[in-house]
């Protein structure tokens, strides 16, 4: 932002105001810090697929830079915490392709199965691992229907203030919870494929019937990834 | 020989008997030395990864934890259903579950990612977690067997065997079936949503406990110079034989059901159409090696009352249970996770391929160490207590 | 947790310091910490403690008892504008803990300096750190 400051100064300038118009549509929820989060919002993304380039790979890099996710060079245990993700009908071939990260699922499975309790689910939707408690024993990674976690395999070094992370822990996507706590109303994901032009990635409140993820979820409908199992995922797609 | 003069002995502290006891607390040590160095750099120098999480050690560990709770098949026939001729055998039944499933809660200690925070893992508890239940259930089962093996040992409380010894059945019976729910429950991986697999567990453990029982009872009996008749080893053999087909006929009874949903052939063909190297080991292991020849060595005229023949036939299904373990823990995480059912679908994350899992040498460490703390625990017990009746020979006919 | 009481006390009673007895105390921003000096030597783990699970499992964000409000004044640039690492002796919180023997385990996962030291970084060249890093495409 201009002026020197950065948008959370900002924010954090303009006190604890409830909403702040940005601009027309755009509103920013500045959490009063001292309240626990509500289950009065439900934090969610929608996702696109039209609009989502198979090419294109913002979302995750964005995602790596937040939360400075480094490529060891073993592919096969760097942690991955949003991937892109190609499904190919057999019939006809059409391809789409589509961001794939932890749902949070309004009854997750990794939750259900963590002996510790270190997997929880926040009162705002949010599915996350308290890594205190968390004694690396994979259950929860057996457990989630989407591949969505990853382990740490060793030693790191040169975590970011906002995203500690450590080996022998299990993690995955947080929905960008220090930003969503600081007001930011958005992810680094969404922010990506947004500055891309894309805007295939929307974050919002799914219980506010006025926020712009409700509002075209309700007018053009979504999916969620395996249905089936009755998750109640917080991520949604379209024109899957 | 009647049970009231059945008489017990230690084991003869030899020579013998410390160089075991030093084999085996050198493999401990060399484990634990492992262990430190994998607790120190972390999971990477295994093969497991983000799409096989639980490997070898795992493997490992099931099996002995299953094979712990057979391992008390001997007891419960002999204090729960009166078999006399198995009553002096049930202390050395209770002591080698403890021993086998202390093994094998080791060995998924040590794997955590954070062993260090135990401590967490036993003052947090998620009761939803199945996981949790079975910590209970594991601590609770020494517990039970400890019980039990007190009022064996001590003849005033001999009308109590019954009761401790139907609590420790029925606490085996719901710990088999907690271990098998460990897999059950997962319901988005295609291998394991079956409700079948609580009791394809308990036969399991049936059949491979009674494996163990049978080979530890017969080196102890060979190492401490004791004659271990032949009635009682034969009949512990058909024992075995009974378990093993009843092994076969629920997994093939498993299979069945999976074939008939069609959103499982995918899994089945994985595992049955005999390319993949699961579906290799499946045949060639679990059902060639596991489980066909040791019957044919049970089972056919020539071999039937050999006791090499018994001996081979019950390490053969040890290590055919293994195989059967890998194919089912490790095969069921290869085989890709479906997030759109009739699609193709690839990634940087290995969706939609057959994940990879190369075991290393670390991982085997972490699994013999859970053996070799087993087996140590087994030979102190009886080098310690009174566990091994002096006499085990058959009895004399017409006496 | 006896050894570290008995610690805790002789740092708490003998008020050691500056006087050479007591470690080392790296000069921190500003005039007074959040609690008087003698409450926060006795009893800082506690606070860090609960906002730790505060701030995880109900996004309270209030920074007073935070990590990485200690880290933000007690954690300061040298001459030359360098910050100390956790895993250096002039580390405000290694230094204490090395004297103290108590092995803490917080700087595995967490940043070991505040917000302004990863400005030196700037948010460009992270990119094109990660840029070298890139994930490799997707196939
Ligand atoms: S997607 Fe996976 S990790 Fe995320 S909440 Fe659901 S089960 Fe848990
Ligand atoms: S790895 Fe951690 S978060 Fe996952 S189930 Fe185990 S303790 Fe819970």
């Amino acid at each position: 932002m201009s002026l020197g400051l950065t948008r959370r100064e900002f924010l954090q300038g303009a006190g604890a105001a409830g909403a702040l118009t940005l601009a027309p549509g755009v509103f920013l929820y500045a959490k009063d810090p001292e309240a626990p989060v509500t289950d009065a919002v439900r934090w969610g993304l929608l996702v696109d697929t039209r609009l989502c380039q198979e090419d294109c790979n913002a979302c995750v890099d964005a995602c790596n830079e937040e939360h400075n996710l480094q490529d060891l060079g073993r592919p096969e245990t760097d942690a991955q915490w949003i991937r892109k993700l190609t499904v190919r009908d057999p019939l006809g071939g059409r391809t789409i392709s589509l961001p794939m990260m932890c749902q949070h699922c309004e009854n997750p499975p990794c939750v259900d199965v963590c002996p510790t309790g270190a997997s929880f689910r926040r009162e705002d939707g949010i599915v996350l691992v308290d890594k205190h408690t968390c004694i690396g024993c994979r259950y929860c990674m057996m457990a989630c229907p989407y591949k969505a976690r990853s382990f740490i395999h060793e030693n790191l070094t040169e975590q970011l203030p906002d995203a500690p992370r450590g080996k022998g822990c299990v993690e995955s996507c947080t929905l960008c919870v220090h930003k969503v706590d600081a007001g930011e109303n958005t992810t680094a994901c969404a922010e990506a494929c947004h500055k891309d032009g894309h805007q295939a990635i929307l974050f919002g409140d799914l219980n506010d019937p006025d926020s712009e993820i409700s509002k075209r979820i309700r007018e053009f409908g979504a999916t969620q990834i395996r249905a089936d199992l009755g998750l109640n995922t917080g991520v949604r797609y379209q024109n899957l | 020989m009647s049970i009231a003069s059945t008489r017990y002995a230690t084991l003869d502290a030899g020579r013998n008997y410390w160089g075991l006891l030093a084999v085996l607390a050198g493999v401990v040590l060399a484990g634990f030395a492992g262990f430190l160095h994998l607790e120190h750099e972390g999971h990477w120098i295994t093969g497991m990864n983000n799409q096989v999480v639980w490997g070898i050690p795992h493997v490992f560990a099931v099996f002995l934890i299953v094979a712990a709770s057979g391992a008390l098949n001997v007891a419960s026939i002999a204090s729960v259903f009166g078999q006399v001729a198995y009553k002096p055998l049930a202390r050395l039944s209770g002591l080698l579950a403890a021993a086998l499933l202390s093994g094998g809660l080791a060995i998924l200690v040590l794997d955590l990612g954070r062993p260090d925070r135990l401590i967490v893992a036993m003052t947090y508890y998620n009761f939803k977690s199945i996981f949790a239940w079975n910590i209970f259930l594991y601590t609770g089962l020494l517990a039970v067997i400890a019980v039990y093996l007190f009022v064996l040992f001590q003849p005033a409380l001999a009308r109590w065997t019954r009761a401790a010894g139907i609590m420790a059945l029925l606490w085996r019976l719901i710990l088999t079936t907690g271990t098998g729910a460990i897999f059950g429950f997962l319901v988005a991986r295609q291998g394991y949503d079956a409700a079948i697999m609580a009791p394809l567990f308990i036969i399991m453990s049936f059949s491979f406990g009674t494996a163990v029982f049978l080979l530890v009872l017969a080196a102890a009996c060979r190492g401490s110079g004791r004659v271990l008749g032949d009635a009682l080893l034969f009949r512990l053999k058909n024992l075995l034989a009974v378990f093993v087909s009843a092994v076969l006929y629920f997994v093939l009874a498993y299979h069945l059901t999976n074939l008939y949903a069609t959103e499982h052939h995918g899994f089945e063909a994985f595992i049955l159409n005999f390319e993949s190297l699961y579906s290799k080991l499946f045949w060639l292991g679990q059902v060639g090696l596991g489980s066909l020849l040791p019957l044919a060595l049970f089972y056919s005229p020539k071999t039937r009352n050999c006791r090499v023949s018994t001996l081979v036939g019950a390490s053969l299904v040890i290590i055919g249970g293994l195989i059967q373990m890998y194919v089912i823990i490790i095969g069921g995480q290869a085989y890709p996770l479906v997030l759109f059912p009739g699609m193709e679908e690839s990634s940087s994350f290995y969706d939609g391929v057959v994940a990879s899992y190369v075991p290393s040498f670390w991982e085997f460490l972490l699994g013999i160490t859970g053996v070799g703390i087993g087996l140590i625990l087994t030979v102190a017990g009886l080098g310690a207590l009174d566990i091994l009746p002096e006499d085990l020979s058959d009895p004399k006919p017409a006496s | 947790m006896l050894f570290m009481l008995s610690v805790v006390a002789l740092i708490a009673f003998t008020g050691a310091s500056a006087e050479g007895l007591g470690p080392f105390i790296p000069k921190a921003k500003g005039e007074q910490c959040v609690e008087p000096t003698q409450v926060m030597r006795e009893r800082h783990w506690e606070f860090i403690l609960h906002q730790r699970d505060e701030t995880v499992h109900k996004g309270i964000r209030t920074t007073r008892h935070s990590l990485k409000n200690c880290l933000e004044c007690h954690v300061q640039p040298d001459e030359e504008g360098r910050f100390p690492r956790s895993s250096e002796p002039t580390h405000f919180c290694t230094n204490c803990h090395v004297f103290a023997g108590i092995r803490i385990d917080c700087f595995e996962c967490h940043a070991d300096r505040p917000h302004e030291a990863y400005g030196a970084i700037s948010r460009h060249s992270r990119l094109s750190l990660n840029d070298m890093f890139r994930k490799r495409p997707v196939r």
